[in-house]
C-alpha cells in the first residue's frame, strides 16, 4: 500500500525519532511510504489558541498538499483530531464550504498509525521486540477524539519481550493542553504531577503514548526531577526489532536520561 | 415585556451579582493548587461521585440515546425560546401564578425585593439557586433590610461563613468539618456551644436551627430545574426536604428562573429526571422532586410569583454554536471529570458557574471581554464533553470562546508571524534550523523567557535533535 505521511510539524521539528520509526515499521511491513514535502503544520495550535484566521491557510495548504493520496498516517491522536474535527469547522466557519467538503472528504482517509496498522492493515503484531517494562498513557484526543480505544494496547501486547504495565487513572489528562501549559502553567503542572505520579507507581522504564506532544510534557516532567523513565512514542516500540534493540540504535526521546 | 428591541440583546450588567471574579484564572488558580486541604477535599469529592455515577449510568442500557433525547429537547427549546416563554406565562398565569420579565439581574433582583417588601416580611427562606447567585439576591435583599436564609446544608455553610460556593452540586465541598463546626459556632444562631465536628451533630444543629427558621418564615425564594411550557409547572429537584419546605410552607412563593430552563412538554421531564440525577449525584433517582402549577387554594402558597431571568442568556442565544451553553441542567458532571476543576477547585473561576461549563457560559452572559481567562482554563482533554448528559460540546464552544476573545498583542503577532512561515516551506525550514541551533533555553533546556518560563518553570525542554524528519528523508 502507498501511504502518505503527515509528520506533524512537531515531530518533523522536535522529534524526528518518532516520524522516521514511523516510516521504518510501514516499509518493513512491506508498503510504499511517500512524504509530501509541500506539507508544514495543521495549525492546530493557531485554531486552539484562539487564531482560526490564522490557521485558514493552513488548513488549505493540508488539504492541498494531501488531497492526492488515498491512505495518510500521522504519529499523533492530536493532529489527526485537528484534522478530522476542526479543518472541516474551521473552514465552514469561514464561509468556505468548498474546502470544508474537501477537508471532510480527507479526513476519512487520515489515520493515526495505530487505527492504520489494526484497521486499515488488519494487524495487531507487527513483529517488533522490545524488552523493557513499559506503561501506557492513552491521550486524550486518541482516546476521545479519534476514539483509538484499545488498538495502542493491543499493538503493544504483541510486542516480543514487552512487559505491559497498566498505568492508573491513565485515561486523565497529562496537563499539556498545547499552549494551556504556558498560560495555565501551574494548573498545568498539578496535573503534571499526578500524571508522574502514576508513571512511578508503575515501576515502568518508559513511558510510551501515541503523541509526541503529550510526550514531550510528561518526558520533560520525568527528566527535570530525574525519574530515569523515559518517553517512548508509539512508533519507536512498534518499530523496534531484536537488532535495534542490540545495536544500541534506540531512538533519543523526550527525557533526558 | 413590551421593549424595543434594538441591534444585539444585552450582556449581563457589570457591577451586580457573581458573573466576573476579581482577577484571571491562572492567578486565581495558583492559589487554590497551593491549598493542601481544598486540593484533598476536591479529589476525594470528585472521584467519589465520578465512581458512583459511572456506576448508575452503566445500568442504564439506552443511556446514549437518553442523552441524544436531551440533546434534541434543548436544542428545540432554544430554537423556538420566545414561542415557549409566552406559552408558559399564559399556561401559570391562568393556574393563579404572576409572570415578571427580567432583562438583568438589577431588574431581577428590583422585581423580588419589591415583592418581598409588599409581604412585609424581613426575612426570607431560599432553597438552593444557582439564578439568584447570579445576580447577587441576597445581597440586595440584605441592602433593604431582608435577611435570606439558605436551607440547602452546604449554602448554609457557604452563607455563614460568609464565603462563595466552590460546585455547583456541592458548594462547600472546599470545607471540612473542623471548619464547619467553626463557622457553625461563630456564626449560627441560637447554636449549642458544645458542637462536635461529628457529621451527625453538625447535620442536627442544621436541622435545628433550618426548622424554626421554616415554620416562622413567610416568605420563600427558589430557582427551578425545569418549567413546563404546555402546563405553567415548575419543578425543583432536590436531595435535602429543604426545597419542599420552602416550596410548601410560606404564604408566598417567589421563583427565580433563568429563561433556558423551559421545556415543551410534560413527557419531556421524563428525560430530564433520568438524565439529571444519575449523571449529577450519581443517583438513580433524587431524593425530592416537587412540582407545582400556579396557586392551589388552601394547599401551600398562596400568592406565587415566576421572574423570568434573562441576564445576557439572548445574548448567547445570538450565537448560533453559543447557545448549545444554554443546554446545561446544572447537574455537574463537567465538574467532576475536569482534571482542571479537580486541583484548581471552583473559585478559581471567578463566575458562580464554574468548571467547564462555566467557562463557556459565563464569558457568553457577560460578553467574553469580561470573562477573557475562561476559555482558556482547560486542557481542552474532552472528558467533559464525554460525560455531559445532554452533549454540550464544550470543547468546540472553548475554543469558539478563544476565537473570539481579546488576544495579547505579542502572542497576536507571533501567531501570525508563526502561520505565515508555516505557510511558505522555505521560511519553515528556516524556522526549524533556529529552533535546532537555538540556545534560547539555556543550558539542559531549563530556562525559556517569559511568557515561555511557564514551560521550563517546571519542564526540562528536548535536546534539539541534529536532523530534522525532512532533513533525514531528504539524505536516505
Amino acid at each position: 500500500m502507498r501511504i502518505a505521511l503527515f509528520v506533524t510539524c512537531l515531530a518533523d521539528t522536535l522529534f524526528p525519532e518518532a516520524a522516521k520509526a514511523t516510516v521504518r515499521l510501514l516499509e518493513r511491513l512491506g508498503h510504499e511510504v511517500v512524504f509530501p514535502a509541500e506539507q508544514t503544520c495543521c495549525g492546530q495550535m493557531h485554531v486552539n489558541t484562539g487564531y482560526q484566521r490564522d490557521a485558514l491557510p493552513l488548513i488549505r495548504r493540508h488539504v492541498r498538499t494531501f488531497d492526492p493520496y488515498d491512505v495518510i498516517v500521522a504519529p499523533s491522536g492530536s493532529c489527526v483530531g485537528s484534522v478530522r474535527h476542526q479543518h472541516p469547522l474551521v473552514a465552514r466557519r469561514a464561509g468556505d464550504v468548498r474546502l470544508a467538503g474537501r477537508a471532510e472528504d480527507l479526513a476519512t482517509r487520515t489515520y493515526e498509525l495505530s487505527e492504520l496498522l489494526v484497521d486499515v492493515l488488519g494487524m495487531t503484531d507487527v513483529g517488533a521486540y522490545y524488552p523493557h517494562r513499559v506503561t501506557y498513557h492513552p491521550t486524550c484526543h486518541s482516546l476521545r477524539m479519534l476514539r483509538v480505544g484499545d488498538r495502542p494496547l493491543r499493538l503493544l501486547r504483541a510486542v516480543r519481550g514487552l512487559d505491559l504495565v497498566e498505568l492508573p487513572a491513565a485515561e486523565q489528562c497529562c496537563g499539556f493542553g498545547g499552549t494551556f501549559a504556558v498560560k495555565n502553567a501551574d494548573t498545568s503542572t498539578a496535573m503534571l504531577a499526578d500524571k508522574m505520579r502514576h508513571v512511578l507507581s508503575t515501576g515502568a522504564d518508559v513511558c510510551t503514548a501515541s503523541d509526541s506532544s503529550c510526550l514531550m510534557h510528561l518526558g520533560g516532567g520525568l527528566s527535570r526531577l530525574r525519574t530515569g523513565v523515559r518517553t517512548v512514542h508509539l512508533a519507536e516500540i512498534l518499530a523496534a526489532t531484536e537488532r535495534s534493540e542490540t545495536t544500541g540504535a534506540r531512538g533519543r526521546t523526550a527525557a533526558r536520561p | 415585556m413590551t421593549r424595543a428591541f434594538l441591534g444585539m440583546p444585552a450582556t449581563a450588567p457589570p457591577g451586580v451579582g457573581h458573573l466576573r471574579g476579581t482577577e484571571p484564572f491562572p492567578s486565581a488558580a495558583r492559589r487554590s493548587l497551593a491549598d493542601p486541604q481544598l486540593r484533598r477535599n476536591l479529589g476525594h469529592a470528585t472521584a467519589t461521585i465520578r465512581a458512583r455515577s459511572a456506576g448508575v449510568i452503566a445500568e442504564v442500557p439506552d443511556w446514549q440515546q437518553l442523552r441524544e433525547a436531551g440533546r434534541a429537547i434543548k436544542t428545540d427549546v432554544m430554537a423556538r425560546l420566545p414561542e415557549l416563554l409566552e406559552q408558559l406565562e399564559a399556561r401559570a398565569t391562568e393556574a393563579g401564578a404572576v409572570v415578571h420579565w427580567a432583562a438583568d439581574a438589577n431588574e431581577a433582583n428590583r422585581i423580588v425585593t419589591d415583592l418581598v417588601r409588599g409581604t412585609g416580611s424581613d426575612r426570607v427562606i431560599k432553597v438552593k439557586s444557582m439564578a439568584t447567585q447570579e445576580i447577587g439576591l441576597n445581597e440586595a435583599l440584605a441592602a433593604a433590610g431582608i435577611e435570606p436564609v439558605e436551607t440547602d446544608l452546604a449554602e448554609l455553610i457557604v452563607q455563614l461563613g460568609d464565603d462563595r460556593p466552590s460546585h455547583i452540586l456541592v458548594p462547600a465541598i472546599h470545607r471540612n468539618r473542623a471548619e464547619i463546626r467553626e463557622i457553625f459556632l461563630r456564626a449560627m444562631p441560637g447554636v449549642d456551644p458544645g458542637l462536635t465536628d461529628e457529621p451527625a451533630a453538625l447535620a442536627a444543629a442544621a436541622r435545628s436551627y433550618l426548622r424554626q427558621t421554616f415554620l416562622t418564615t413567610k416568605v420563600a425564594v427558589s430557582g427551578a430545574n425545569f418549567a413546563v411550557a404546555e402546563t405553567g409547572t415548575l419543578a425543583v429537584v432536590e436531595s435535602e426536604g429543604n426545597g419542599r419546605m420552602c416550596l410548601t410552607l410560606p404564604d408566598t412563593l417567589i421563583t427565580v428562573m433563568g429563561i433556558e430552563k423551559v421545556v415543551p412538554t410534560w413527557r419531556d421531564l421524563e428525560v430530564f429526571l433520568q438524565l439529571l440525577p444519575r449523571a449529577s449525584t450519581g443517583e438513580r433517582m433524587n431524593p425530592y422532586t416537587s412540582m407545582w402549577t400556579g396557586v392551589t387554594p388552601g394547599d401551600g402558597p398562596q400568592a406565587f410569583h415566576l421572574v423570568l431571568l434573562d441576564n445576557g442568556r439572548s445574548a448567547a442565544l445570538a450565537d448560533p454554536t453559543g447557545r448549545q451553553a444554554l443546554h446545561c441542567i446544572r447537574c455537574s458532571a463537567c465538574l467532576n471529570v475536569c482534571p482542571v476543576y479537580e486541583r484548581t477547585g471552583g473559585h478559581a473561576y471567578g463566575s458562580v458557574y464554574p468548571g467547564p461549563i462555566g467557562a463557556v457560559l459565563s464569558p457568553q452572559l457577560t460578553g467574553v471581554a469580561d470573562n477573557a481567562s475562561l476559555p482558556y482554563a482547560s486542557s481542552l482533554c474532552g472528558a467533559c464533553y464525554d460525560a455531559c448528559p445532554v452533549k454540550i460540546n464544550i470543547p468546540e464552544l472553548l475554543v469558539q470562546l478563544r476565537d473570539q476573545a481579546p488576544h495579547p498583542r505579542t502572542e497576536a503577532a507571533a501567531m501570525a508571524a508563526a502561520a505565515y512561515a508555516m505557510d511558505h516551506p522555505r521560511l519553515y525550514e528556516a524556522a526549524q534550523q533556529a529552533v535546532r541551533l537555538s540556545r534560547l533555553a539555556g543550558r539542559r533546556g531549563r530556562a525559556l523567557p517569559p511568557p515561555l518560563d511557564g514551560w521550563t518553570a517546571s519542564r526540562d525542554l528536548p535536546d534539539p535533535p541534529r536532523q530534522t524528519f525532512r532533513q533525514w528523508w531528504a539524505q536516505r
